[in-house]
């Protein structure tokens, strides 16, 4: 197929560009394959570059024979473009929405882009499992890496390598990952060092309606307790749901066949329901006629920060029945690939502090989303103003960055990396130019040949430029455990993403380039202040007239 | 003091949760004439809690329970004590003693009136003098010969309420004012506000008409021209009525009311909707008591905040100061804004436009100032309004804390554009209830001169700028351009949050919350420090002793 079919009008001058905050641009309108461009031609100062496939929906509409195209993007900035001329208008219109809802794989933006920057390290190499394995090897020996999931048959979203306890064979793995939805057989998710227990992540066990049980499973998950001690099963259904689920043939672990566990159920709400609670906090942040009862009345109604409030509330939970009760945990929902993995790597933002570096932020990204196979091109195939009927997406990932920037917003010194960056992390996981985010699982990544086909997000984010941009200021590292507030007095809106459009970012720069300014002084003079102090130390030593009596 | 029952009890369980406490701790409880206080038992910490007794807004005694009984102090400050007694005679005199002692009958009862810092006369007459309006209307250009001060108000003989120097239109002759004033509640006529040199047009207030249907008063209309004429380039002036329309109209039917347009030739009326002191009574409440709920649901804590109707207050407010602020800078138009009796809703109109249109009250002393002029001076009913004397309920209301809190809000649009932090806002919210200075009590200029408050106690003004380095923001810069000129916020309804610093001082996250604020100054002051350093270092001749260093401190 050739871009150019789809391409009905490649080219149209007189466009006027509406967007919020900003100056109206005219200029001429530039379909390609892969980008709507607008150019003013003056200075190359005015432009804009879109990715069709940052398009989430366009609505048109009609004045005489002048056309509007209302442009809603995935990261909810929504832009207004005039064209002159019905015709024009329609034809890219319909150019516009054929390539922004192109879904064959191959043919995304990220197997065309060329990177204009030279790749220091290669993104796609940076977090193996058997790198990250390594690390584990030093504080613990009762862990191993299996490939029993080389050609991913076991389990198809789980990658080649996956760290098990060292006691069980592959056998007994194939045999668990029967058992459990999905083939998620458990696996380990985190260490905690300071006190050797763990965190664990499967799918449901599929005991069906007449109680099938697995020895194997029971022995997997038994092998990481302790002697005398009960681990944590945290379902992120209500128990009513996980009961249900019998009847299609998952379920719930009994206690009569892992009565060294004990079950807590916290609900999480599922994929569909979050994508509804977006659209419609999209939709009230966007209408700006409303009074403060009906504002308020819209956000409590969308649901999203109770969303927000209940993820992290589970999150704590498991972090704390590892930290405080010292006892291991094994997460779980239905398919163990989204709520589970929300759960799974907030509680390592809590516990652990390397998650809270930018590099470390990247590795948890890598293991407990995209190697761990959250579906994220199912999941992001539509953001807040799809028109079209909702198949599976869901802002799954968004809400786990929302919970991160709560954190962060409670703890503004114990992170590396600032807001910019989970905005960042946000934006290209809906659309990109990087192949980071293509795909539903490592295997669907390796048919497509993403590492040696695209770039990495990852190998454009760590170069010195980009870093310096996105690093926090205010950062100490802190090697303490953080624990949130989730009172509902203490969650916040996310407006960096939510309000973004929506209002003037400009004293809020203002004040975070200030902050940056007072950190940066600080730093010269210090230097400054030890440079001198050598130099006394040094005359000091050469002139004994000069030595303190 | 005669009110003291017990002035102490041993083994008495204290649980102050506004502090993050979550377990009580045990402790001997002394009654002071003046304050509560509580010293832990435990002999590390020997940590002591005091308590003002006018800070008190109610004492509540809860049924015995086998462990004792219990007496809960909530503060104006809006934290909660809870005090377990272990007697329950103990308890009862405990409570009996502080419902007495919080709700002080007479003036010579307060604070301020025993608190003796150790300075001499001279210092606290100094430090009544730190306060000048004078040179605040010297700093807008006035007088000039547009605006001059009237003696009409010397003694104050013809408003009580208002200050005895007051700036009017050049204009406006003694009869002019005289027969406004006997035309408007309480006597409260046309006066000026703030002068904006830029546009020379000018904010004033007053009090409402007593037109009722169909009086008239031709000197208040001379007056309103003369207002007009005080604006060379304009031909009408905007006459602001803060409430809604629906009660300005009521008041009609009591004789007062509204400007006649048919009568003031060249007037534009505008009406605000800012609710009466009564709604904001029980609006606060309503946000203090979701400020401490505990282990609310997000529904319940939403849907608590939308009840409360308190942020569609806040906001009611700062669009009034929006809308002035913007007719006075960019239209170049003078406006006059009134309510009913001009005291409350008046002066946050007021004093929200002048924040909003000067610089100047975006700092420290600039705030300090703007309180005094708009509030202080022009009789806003202090006492009554925080309640500091045993007297009518119905009279009380957080009319300045809405003020306060308006600040906070743009504080937050505007993180650079202000020379102070929170906890000044806070510091100044806390001290217009504690009584512990003179400079809020009583209800008018008027009473504070009856009182001899300057010669009985000490203004709090030069307190707080003693105490200036603390209450800093470390993001403000005077040059920066958010610092300067007109701030125009946005007030989408979703620009307001809830102020948790004042109404959820609870925070359950450990470690504590970090500030970046606090943060940010400790940076600065070890900034200002190797500053020094590194000029003593160069000062240092050739061959000379160097300084001793003065230690780096390392940050943490």
């Amino acid at each position: 197929m050739e871009f150019a079919e789809l391409i009905k009008t490649p080219r149209v001058d007189g466009v006027v560009l509406h967007r919020p905050f900003m100056p109206t641009v005219e200029g001429t309108l530039c379909l390609t394959g892969h980008h709507l461009i607008l150019s003013s031609r003056q200075d190359n100062t005015e432009e804009l570059w879109l990715l069709h496939s940052n398009i989430d929906s366009i609505e048109k509409r009609f004045v005489g024979s002048l056309g509007t195209i209302i442009v809603k993007c995935k990261d909810l900035r929504v832009i207004q473009l005039d064209i002159p001329g019905m015709e024009e208008c329609l034809n890219i219109a319909n150019s516009i929405e054929a390539l922004s809802t192109l879904d064959i794989l191959s043919l995304m933006y990220p197997f065309f882009y060329r990177p204009m920057f030279e790749v220091i390290e290669d993104g796609w190499k940076s977090f193996l499992p058997l790198d990250a394995f390594k690390d584990l090897e030093t504080m613990t020996d009762e862990w191993r890496l299996s490939e029993v999931n080389k050609d991913f048959s076991v389990c198809p979203s789980y990658p080649p390598l996956v760290a098990v306890p060292k006691d069980i064979d592959d056998d007994t793995l194939r045999k668990v990952a029967s058992f459990r939805h999905g083939g998620r057989f458990p696996v380990l998710s985190y260490y905690h060092k300071k006190n050797g227990m763990v965190m664990m992540r499967s799918g449901q066990p599929l005991t069906g309606t007449n109680g099938r049980r697995c020895k194997e499973d029971e022995k997997l998950i038994n092998a990481t307790l302790r002697p005398g001690k009960r681990g944590y099963i945290i379902d992120t259904r209500t128990i009513n749901v996980a009961q249900q689920a019998k009847a299609r043939g998952g379920g719930i672990e009994s206690e009569a066949n892992y009565p060294q566990w004990r079950r807590i159920h916290k609900a999480v709400e599922r994929s569909n329901v979050l994508q509804e609670s977006l659209i419609k906090l999209v939709e009230a942040c966007n209408d700006q006629s409303h009074s403060m009862d009906r504002w308020l009345s819209k956000l409590e109604a969308s649901n999203w920060q109770t969303h927000v409030k209940e993820i992290l509330t589970t999150a704590c939970l498991a972090a704390q029945c590892i930290d405080r009760e010292g006892a291991s945990v094994l997460v779980h929902g239905t398919e163990g690939a989204d709520s589970t993995l929300q759960v799974t790597s907030l509680a390592q933002i809590i516990l652990d502090p390397a998650c809270r570096t930018i590099r470390g932020f990247q590795s948890l990204v890598e293991r407990e989303w995209l190697q761990a196979g959250h579906p994220f091109q199912q999941r992001c195939a539509q953001s807040a103003y799809s028109n079209s009927k909702p198949r599976q997406e869901a802002p799954v990932f968004l809400l786990f960055l929302d919970c991160v920037w709560q954190i962060l917003r409670q703890f503004p010194c114990s992170f590396e990396f600032s807001e910019s960056f989970l905005v960042l992390v946000f934006e290209h996981s809906y659309a990109s130019q990087f192949g980071t985010f293509l795909g539903n699982s490592t295997a669907e990544r390796a048919k497509l040949s993403l590492p040696e086909k695209t770039v990495s997000l990852w190998s454009w984010v760590n170069r010195p430029q980009e870093l310096e941009r996105l690093t926090n200021p205010l950062y100490e590292a802190n090697s303490l455990v953080i624990w949130p507030s989730v009172a509902p007095q203490s969650l916040l809106l996310w407006e960096g993403v939510f309000l973004r459009w929506n209002r003037s970012s400009k004293c809020l720069d203002e004040a975070y380039e200030e902050m940056v300014h007072i950190i940066e002084y600080n730093k010269e003079l210090q230097n400054k202040v030890n440079s001198l102090r050598r130099q006394l130390a040094q005359l000091e030593t050469e002139d004994p007239l000069l030595q303190t009596p | 003091m005669e009110h003291i029952r017990t002035p102490k009890v041993e083994n008495v369980r204290l649980l102050d949760r506004s502090s993050g406490q979550r377990k009580a701790s045990i402790g001997t409880l002394y009654l002071s004439a003046t304050h509560t206080i509580f010293v832990e038992n435990n002999p590390e910490t020997r940590k002591e809690s005091w308590v003002l007794h006018s800070m008190v807004s109610s004492v509540e005694r809860t049924p015995t329970i086998p462990a004792g009984s219990q007496v809960i102090l909530r503060c104006k400050d809006f934290r909660v004590f809870q005090i377990l007694v272990p007697q329950e005679r103990d308890c009862l005199d405990v409570h009996t003693s502080l419902v007495r002692l919080s709700r002080p009958e007479k003036y010579s009862e307060l604070y301020c009136l025993s608190f003796n810092p150790n300075v001499n006369k001279e210092e606290r007459q100094e430090s009544w003098s730190f306060m000048d309006l004078t040179a605040d209307y010297k700093r807008m250009g006035l007088p000039n010969n547009l605006w001059v001060s009237t003696a009409a108000n010397s003694e104050y003989r013809v408003c009580e309420t208002y200050p005895s120097e007051l700036f009017v239109p050049k204009s406006a002759t003694p009869p002019i004012i005289v027969g406004s004033a006997r035309f408007r509640s309480r006597g409260r006529f046309p006066a000026l506000s703030y002068f904006h040199q830029d546009t020379l047009a000018a904010v004033c207030r007053c009090s409402q008409p007593l037109s009722g249907f169909s009086g008239r008063c031709q000197e208040d209309e001379a007056m309103l021209q003369a207002l007009m004429k005080a604006n060379p380039g304009s031909d009408y002036i905007y006459v602001v009525d803060t409430r809604p329309k629906l009660n300005a109209m009521a008041n009609r039917a009591a004789g007062k009311g509204y400007e006649n347009e048919d009568h003031y030739t060249n007037i534009k009326l505008h009406f605000i909707g800012i609710e009466n002191i009564h709604v904001m009574r029980s609006s606060q409440q309503k946000i203090i008591d979701v400020g401490e709920m505990r282990f609310p649901s997000m529904t319940d804590f939403l849907y608590g905040l939308e009840n409360s109707g308190w942020l569609k207050h806040i906001k009611a407010i700062l669009d009034a100061g929006l809308f002035i602020a913007r007719a006075v800078a960019d239209e170049g138009i003078s406006v006059l804004v009134h309510c009913s009796d001009g005291w409350d809703r008046t002066a946050q109109a007021c004093s929200v436009a002048s924040i909003l249109l000067d610089p100047y009250y975006r700092t420290i002393r600039g705030l300090m100032v703007l309180i005094e002029r708009d509030w202080v001076s022009f009789g806003h009913k202090f006492s009554h309004r925080y309640g500091h004397l045993d007297g009518d309920p119905k009279e009380v209301s957080p009319v300045i804390d809405q003020f306060v809190e308006c600040v906070w809000q743009l504080s937050e649009q505007f993180p650079c554009a202000f020379e102070f932090n929170e906890r000044f806002l806070v510091a100044i919210h806390t001290h217009i209830y504690s009584c512990q200075y003179g400079t809020f009590l009583g209800n008018c200029q008027k009473e504070r001169r009856d009182m001899r408050l300057g010669e009985r106690t000490h203004s709090v003004w030069p307190e707080l700028w003693k105490e200036r380095a603390q209450y800093t923001n470390p993001l403000y810069r005077a040059e920066q351009s958010q610092s300067q000129g007109v701030l125009r916020p946005n007030t989408t309804p979703y620009c307001f949050k809830m102020w948790k610093g004042l109404y959820n001082h609870a925070e359950k996250s450990t470690p504590p919350r970090q500030s970046p604020a606090d943060f940010l100054s400790t940076v600065r002051e070890e900034s200002q420090q190797l500053e020094e350093e590194l000029a003593n270092q160069q000062e240092v001749p050739p061959g000379g002793t160097p300084p001793p260093s003065p230690g780096l401190q390392t940050r943490g």
